[in-house]
């Protein structure tokens, strides 16, 4: 309790699914889902395995909370080595799968090896069988869902898979859960379909327990008055979504736009939450249709929205006229400000393409960004990308471009490369907006001085969610700190990348924490879990897991080289607004960053700090 | 007086707190698929709707039992599954004609909504008012109310 103790290990080369229990001295250092799997997947391959290749493994890990009434308890990570970034990745997804998985009687499910043809695993409480995939391969994530639920003659099947650009090695194909959640960076859907592994279909019908049911649910109830009494948890996120914020970051003049040339765009409003409310002039409907919760969440920043019938991506396309996810801030950005497009419809069926296909939106709208650029300087040509006019602010590029990566066609296996690898192809390594491989998300660190140090030393390449100081530089939680200056940032960022890797090993969702520190979620874990949680302990567990994903990293290969960020950051000012004349001062952050971390001047954990997190 | 459920699917963002708020009550476990009330996501019409037992006052249920082990709570107007009678032939589930009577295979009986004698957990643990436990007489005081805002009172003028 609130572990099942039980994982599930799944050997898809000889099509083998066996139970084991849980380690759980790990689980009492390591706490669960993120921290946990990590520490399994550390131990048990080799961190120079080829991502790709059958001897990495591919973990789904829930958390402790997960399933419980716990707010915002629905959520599952997926742990593995990504493609992308050559690091350990680990994407955490909401919705209702995690749930599922722990209703079924698993904390985990560890992938090994390579099916010899396509499968998918389907588990019902303690049955877990392989089952052939072939009807499934070659369709998208909602034909897999839908197929499953009527093959099985089960609607509550939960359902986490790949599009075909899973299966066709994009190499930042995400894996969608209940049509449209996804555990979506790094690539974890390369690995799954390098793996020759369609999805995953759960029913779970055990039944959750914690440890004193009484005083779980005397805290939770408390802790869930905290979110909805605090004006972005109660009100901001359950109105407005992550968008809230697409018109107070390009006031900030941290809103990249135009891979990165420009700090503020100028049709930020009409892709913000402000423009999704608004009536279309065209058929005097909204975009946004409502808000959603995931699994046990009393937040509910989820957007469903529903696009134009007329607009022309979708016209005699009924398939897409039906509500679905709608557009995250991280999403609107990427497949707007990032490209200079400003037709909201566009960036809607872009997202609705991304879930359908399990395509990363950020790394997407990223890398057409980079394309644009290329294609603006004359690197990449009208015949390369099959007359497609690939110009900045063309929603006709954008919209084409994400059906073909969809399905890794024609120009859209250039773009499924991601940046890194097309900006070098194309000889301009130095247009990929990217740390260690994986594309920016939607701040850019002039404007906001503690993402540069965030991105450059997020273990799995560029995150927003690793370290959100956003939180602090412009909202102003816990505390307000300036975000064009860069002293305190390191502690700052320190700060927060522990105590996020423990949000992101407990169930819970770390935007709980806009509203909730760690003393709001240490009773919570402590009245569900076997042994004491605290606080303090939590931020060791979370320091710990820190030290454990740059050891696997080290391990693989990085070095504080990477640490980096690109030219174009630390050296082109930024042209407008607030941060006018600013470069990313990461040379003034990094080294005090790796002395609070007790690491080397070379970002090498020291021998005493491992001694003093247990690690060694 | 008597109250009554009043659910609301226009607030409901598909959360499943209630889900886990009955099988809590009731099971002792967070566990959805125990549930007696059930959220239903109607996701390309962007809706959720929550939705269990409504209490019928002829309840097919109770009438269908062979062995009396439905009957009446006179307080809350709840129709009541006793386990000790049921002999889990599931008659009653066929004559439901809203589905919300349901078989546990882990008991062998018949589970359904008794209102939790009174103090309904699920709506207790709705975070956005969606199941509300109001009048039984009086649920559709906020829906007239609503009607009744949009009454212009003033004279017309010719």
């Amino acid at each position: 309790m609130s572990w099942t103790g039980k994982i599930l290990r799944v050997n898809l080369t000889e099509g083998t699914c066996k139970s084991e229990p849980l380690n759980m001295k790990w689980a009492r250092e390591y706490l669960g889902q993120r921290g946990l799997a990590t520490k399994y997947l550390a131990e048990e391959t080799d961190p120079k395995v080829d991502p790709l290749s059958p001897d990495n493994k591919m973990i789904m890990a829930t958390g402790p909370l997960t399933g419980t009434m716990a707010s915002t308890g629905g959520r599952y990570s997926i742990i593995t080595k990504g493609p992308l970034t050559n690091a350990i990745a680990c994407s955490n997804s909401g919705g209702h799968f995690g749930n599922e998985m722990k209703n079924a009687g698993w904390d985990m499910i560890i992938f090994e090896g390579r099916a010899p043809k396509p499968v998918y695993l389907l588990v019902e409480n303690e049955t877990a069988k392989l089952m052939d995939a072939s009807e499934f391969w070659g369709k998208s994530v909602w034909e897999t869902d839908e197929g499953l639920k009527a093959k099985h003659q089960d609607p509550m099947l939960r359902v986490a898979t790949i599009g075909v650009s899973g299966e066709r090695g994009v190499m930042y194909a995400c894996v969608v859960n209940d049509l449209h959640r996804a555990a979506g960076r790094s690539g974890v859907g390369t690995v799954m379909g390098s793996k020759n592994l369609k999805a995953v279909a759960i029913r779970g019908t055990r039944g959750v327990r914690v440890k004193d049911p009484l005083r779980f649910m005397q805290v939770t109830t408390e802790q869930k008055r905290v979110l909805a009494e605090n004006a972005v948890t109660g009100q901001g996120l359950p109105a407005h979504g992550t968008q809230v914020l697409m018109n107070v970051i390009n006031e900030t003049g941290a809103l990249p736009t135009r891979n990165f040339r420009d700090v503020q765009f100028e049709g930020a409003h009409d892709i913000s939450a402000e423009a999704m409310a608004t009536p279309r002039k065209t058929d005097g409907q909204t975009n946004l249709k409502t808000n959603q919760g995931c699994f046990a969440c009393t937040i509910a920043c989820g957007r469903v929205s529903q696009l134009d019938q007329t607009h022309y991506t979708v016209i005699n396309r009924p398939e897409y006229w039906g509500a679905s996810g709608g557009l995250e801030y991280e999403a609107a950005w990427a497949l707007g400000a990032a490209t200079g497009v400003s037709d909201l419809e566009a960036l809607t069926f872009a997202n609705f393409v991304c879930n359908e296909q399990s395509l990363d939106p950020i790394t997407f709208g990223a890398t057409l960004a980079a394309a644009m650029e290329l294609y603006d300087l004359g690197l990449i040509t009208k015949e390369q990308t099959g007359g497609v006019e690939l110009t900045f602010g063309s929603a006709e590029a954008l919209t084409t471009m994400v059906e073909l990566t969809g399905r890794a066609e024609g120009f859209g296996r250039e773009l499924g490369l991601g940046s890194k690898r097309l900006c070098e192809k194309y000889g301009r390594p130095d247009l990929s907006m990217t740390v260690k491989g994986q594309e920016f998300p939607a701040y850019d660190p002039r404007g906001i001085q503690g993402m540069g140090l965030t991105y450059a030393t997020s273990n799995r390449g560029a995150c927003h969610l690793r370290s959100y100081t956003v939180s602090s530089e412009i909202l102003g939680i816990p505390v307000k700190t300036d975000p064009l200056q860069t002293d305190g940032k390191a502690a700052l960022v320190k700060a927060f990348q522990d105590a996020t890797a423990a949000v992101d090993s407990s169930g819970l969702c770390v935007f709980s924490t806009f509203a909730w520190t760690l003393d709001n979620i240490a009773p919570q874990i402590d009245a569900a879990c076997e042994g004491e949680w605290t606080a303090e302990y939590l931020l060791e567990v979370g320091e710990r897991i820190w030290n454990l994903e740059r050891q696997y990293n080290l391990a693989a290969g990085l070095t504080a080289a990477d640490d980096t960020l690109p030219k174009r950051l630390l050296k082109d000012a930024a042209k407008t607004g607030p941060a006018k004349g600013l470069v990313a001062g990461l040379d003034k952050m990094l080294p005090e960053y790796y002395e609070l971390r007790g690491w080397t001047p070379d970002g090498v954990p020291t021998t005493q700090t491992l001694q003093r997190l247990s690690m060694a | 007086m008597q109250k009554a459920l009043l659910i609301d699917p226009g607030k409901c963002t598909g959360c499943r707190q209630c889900e886990m708020a009955c099988s809590f009550e009731k099971e002792g476990v967070f566990n959805p698929a125990k549930s007696r009330i059930r959220v239903f996501d109607f996701h390309t019409e962007a809706r959720f709707v929550p939705y269990t037992c409504t209490q019928c006052e002829q309840a097919w249920c109770k009438t269908a039992c062979p062995v009396g082990a439905i009957t009446l709570d006179a307080r809350t107007g709840a129709k009541i599954v006793h386990d000790n009678h049921c002999v889990g032939c599931k008659v009653c589930t066929i004559a439901c004609p809203f589905g919300t009577v349901n078989y546990n295979v882990d008991t062998g009986k018949v589970v359904k909504c008794d209102l939790c004698g009174g103090n309904p957990a699920c709506a207790t643990a709705c975070p956005t008012n969606a199941i509300t436990y109001i009048d039984a007489e009086q649920t559709g005081y906020e829906r007239m109310r609503a009607w009744a805002a949009k009454t212009d009172n003033a004279p017309v003028v010719a």
